[in-house]
Parts: C-alpha cells; sequence; structure tokens
C-alpha cells in the first residue's frame, strides 16, 4: 500500500535490515536443522525461496477474492500445495538431495517466514511488489543459511560443500553438526549481526546487583 | 461475488482454492510418478549389486515374505547369494534397507540403507559417515560376514567381541539397533519360508 516505498528498497531490506533470520527470528527451524553441510543449507534456502515466491504470486493475485476470515486457511492450502510441488520435484530430479533434505522439506509448510510474509505484505500488495519482497527475504533467508552451513561444516567436518579444507591435523568439532552446535553458532552469528548495526546496544547490557 | 453472504463467500473461495490445489498436484504428481520410480528402481538395482558378492545377474522370486533376489553367477549352478528388503522403523521414520546373505542365510554379505529419515549428522550414518578419516561407510561395511545366528547384537562403548556383533553408533543408539531388529526379523522370516519351501518340495 505503501507506493512512496521504492521497490529498491522492498527488495533490500530482506537482504539484512529485515533478514528473516537474523532480525526477525523467522524460520529458524529448518535453520538449525539443515544447517550441518553448506549444501544442505543452500538447497533448502531455494526450495524455502521457490514456494515463498509462487505463493506471495497467487496469494497477492486473490488478495481481494479471498475473504479476511478464512485467509489464514486459505494461505495453507496454498503454500502446502507449492511445498509439496518442490518436494516432489526434489525426488524426481534430485534424488539425492530429496534423500538427505527428506523430512525438513515439508516443514516448509510451517516455515513463518512464509505465512508471516503473506499475511504482511502479499496480501496487501500488489503482484510485483509482492514478489520483489518475497525475492529479498528469500535471498536473505538463503544467505544466512549458507553461511551457518559453511561455518558448521568446516568446524563439524573440515570441509565446504563436500570439498575437504581442513588437513589431518584438525579434529572435527563433533557438536558443530549437531543440536548444540546449531543454536550456538546461530546465537553468535544473531549477536554479531545486532551488534554491527547498532553497536552502542551491547553498553546496554546491564547487571543486575 | 459481493452478492453472496460471507459464508457463502468462505465455502466457496476455500473450495475453488482445494479444487485448485487438488488439480496442480494430482497434474505434477503424474508427471513425476514416473520419474521417482525409476530413481528407487535404480537405487534397488544399485544397492542388490552392492550388498550381493559379484554375480553376473539375478533372479527376482515372490514369496511369502516379499521378494528375493537371487544372485548367479553363468559358470555356476548353484545361487551365490540371496537378497532381499528389509523394512521397519528407525529413530525418526522408516528404514527401508537392502540385505545380501550367502545362500543358506547363515552370513551376511553386506547392507545397505535406501531410505532413512533418521536425524541428520547422527541417526544417518547408518548410510555414510563423513565425520570417519578412515572409512565413511563403517558402519554398513561391518556387517560384511557377520553371522545370522543367533542373531545380530550391536554393542556400545566396547568393541564387538564375536561373529554376530557390531559397533552401535555414538549419539544414534537406536537408529543401531533399529537396523539390527529390522535386518533379525526379515531375515528370520525369509529363512521359514525357504525352510518351509524346502520341506514341501522334500
Amino acid at each position: 500500500m505503501s507506493t512512496s516505498t521504492s521497490l529498491n528498497t522492498e527488495f533490500v531490506k530482506g537482504l539484512w535490515k529485515e533478514n528473516p533470520v537474523l532480525a526477525s527470528l523467522l524460520g529458524l527451524c529448518p535453520t538449525l536443522a539443515v544447517t550441518n553441510a553448506a549444501m544442505n543449507g543452500l538447497a533448502m534456502g531455494l526450495a524455502t525461496t521457490f514456494v515463498l515466491l509462487m505463493s506471495s504470486m497467487m496469494i497477492s493475485a486473490l488478495r481481494n477474492f479471498i475473504p479476511h476470515q478464512v485467509r489464514i486457511a486459505g494461505y495453507i492450502v496454498i503454500i502446502a500445495t507449492f511445498v509439496t510441488v518442490a518436494d516432489r520435484f526434489l525426488a524426481a530430479f534430485l534424488p539425492e538431495i530429496s534423500a538427505t533434505l527428506g523430512p525438513y522439506i515439508p516443514l516448509i509448510v510451517v516455515n513463518c517466514l512464509i505465512l508471516g510474509r503473506q499475511e504482511a505484505f502479499s496480501s496487501r500488495n500488489g503482484i510485483g511488489r509482492s514478489l520483489i519482497d518475497s525475492l529479498g527475504m528469500g535471498l536473505g533467508f538463503i544467505f544466512v543459511l549458507v553461511v551457518l552451513g559453511i561455518i558448521r561444516e568446516i568446524l563439524g567436518s573440515g570441509s565446504i560443500f563436500g570439498f575437504a579444507v581442513m588437513g589431518d591435523w584438525f579434529t572435527p568439532w563433533m557438536v558443530m553438526i549437531l543440536p548444540p552446535g546449531a543454536f550456538l553458532t546461530l546465537g553468535l552469528l544473531i549477536a554479531l549481526a545486532n551488534w554491527y548495526n547498532d553497536p552502542s546496544s551491547l553498553s546496554e547490557i546491564r547487571i543486575k546487583q | 461475488m459481493s452478492k453472496l453472504s460471507l459464508p457463502a463467500r468462505m465455502i466457496l473461495v476455500l473450495t475453488l482454492i482445494t479444487v485448485m490445489s487438488g488439480g496442480i498436484l494430482a497434474g505434477w504428481d503424474i508427471y513425476t510418478k514416473p520419474k521417482v520410480a525409476y530413481h528407487r528402481e535404480q537405487a534397488l538395482k544399485k544397492a542388490i549389486g552392492e550388498v550381493l558378492p559379484a554375480h553376473d545377474s539375478y533372479e527376482v522370486r515372490e514369496t511369502d515374505a516379499g521378494t528375493l533376489y537371487i544372485g548367479k553367477r553363468d559358470s555356476i549352478e548353484q545361487p551365490i547369494g540371496i537378497a532381499f528388503m528389509a523394512i521397519g522403523s528407525g529413530f525418526q521414520g522408516q528404514l527401508r534397507i537392502m540385505v545380501g546373505l550367502n545362500p543358506d542365510l547363515t552370513q551376511l554379505t553386506g547392507i545397505k540403507v535406501l531410505e532413512q529419515i533418521e536425524t541428520p549428522g547422527l541417526g544417518t550414518k547408518i548410510v555414510i559417515d563423513p565425520s570417519n578419516k578412515e572409512n565413511v561407510y563403517w558402519f554398513p561395511d561391518q556387517f560384511k560376514g557377520i553371522q545370522t545366528s543367533p542373531e545380530i547384537v550391536v554393542v556400545k562403548n566396547a568393541k564387538p567381541s564375536t561373529n554376530y556383533e557390531v559397533q552401535g553408533i555414538t549419539g544414534a543408539t537406536i537408529s543401531s539397533i533399529a537396523v539390527a531388529n529390522i535386518l533379525n526379523a526379515q531375515i528370520a522370516t525369509v529363512q521359514s519360508i525357504l525352510e518351509t519351501s524346502q520341506k514341501v518340495e522334500g
């Protein structure tokens, strides 16, 4: 509705300032679960972005057609449809990735990033703007997943995208491919991002006497 | 549209959305089904090749215990091994394992986990363990040569001491034990079927 915001702003905001993971803390379940390897993070990010774009397009097109009271039910059906399309696509054309990501693809349905964007943006804006917004958010999501995946893969397996980068001297940190490692790394990343955006916020930490 | 009452509009819109969804998915399923089936078939063939000792062909035999794949070498009349699928519950979902044994089902010649949805990085080590520098396939490779009697046993925190024990995966005990349980169950089923059919044939 705010035509004063340029398309460029709508796109760029998803990359950093309103990054779905680092700023809005959305979609943390898949973020934590599949980033034990960079390739898995990338594949999940791409699948999520596909679902985000397609459902944004459809929901934006139908926004004046779906009654307000049944909007969530409608959005979920539409999102679930595209998730299933993505899941079957992987099973048919990329069976190895499908086997690796297995249970996490269907979980894209409940990724609050997607439902969040539909509710906050696509249901209130035209198709073009909605696509731009979704593209920015999707890329921001992929960015975080790949960075997280690379960090966890280097420390947890000594490789990046399957290519060994650490020599024999390195003993992999098992914790990095396990959930605790995911939480630790994500927490540090979010802290770093927030500190980068607002360095003064660090001084606001007060210790109760 | 605006002439319809709100309840009517809600029902109409939701129905249209779900019909559209059903249509898209049905069409997409028709398109992808053959490819998914093809990949499954290829994976099956590859797995049979990996779990059986060297063979030139295999015979597919349907029995009450499921499909048996009997490996044969051209020069020898006797089969050189029998492979079949063992399916059961893992830690998070279904495990589908292809297992190969010698012709009298006393020893395993190999296993391959074809489908699983275990915990990535932990339970998935039953398939491949990238963190093991010596052999990423250490878990499935253990099963080669394992005896089937009394039954396959998973050991934790100790090295296997008998020829029917295998090492469990640290942090993935349930997945490891599930593999052994599924194998034991299906091997027992196939053993009883083959005994029965041999008795029948006299």
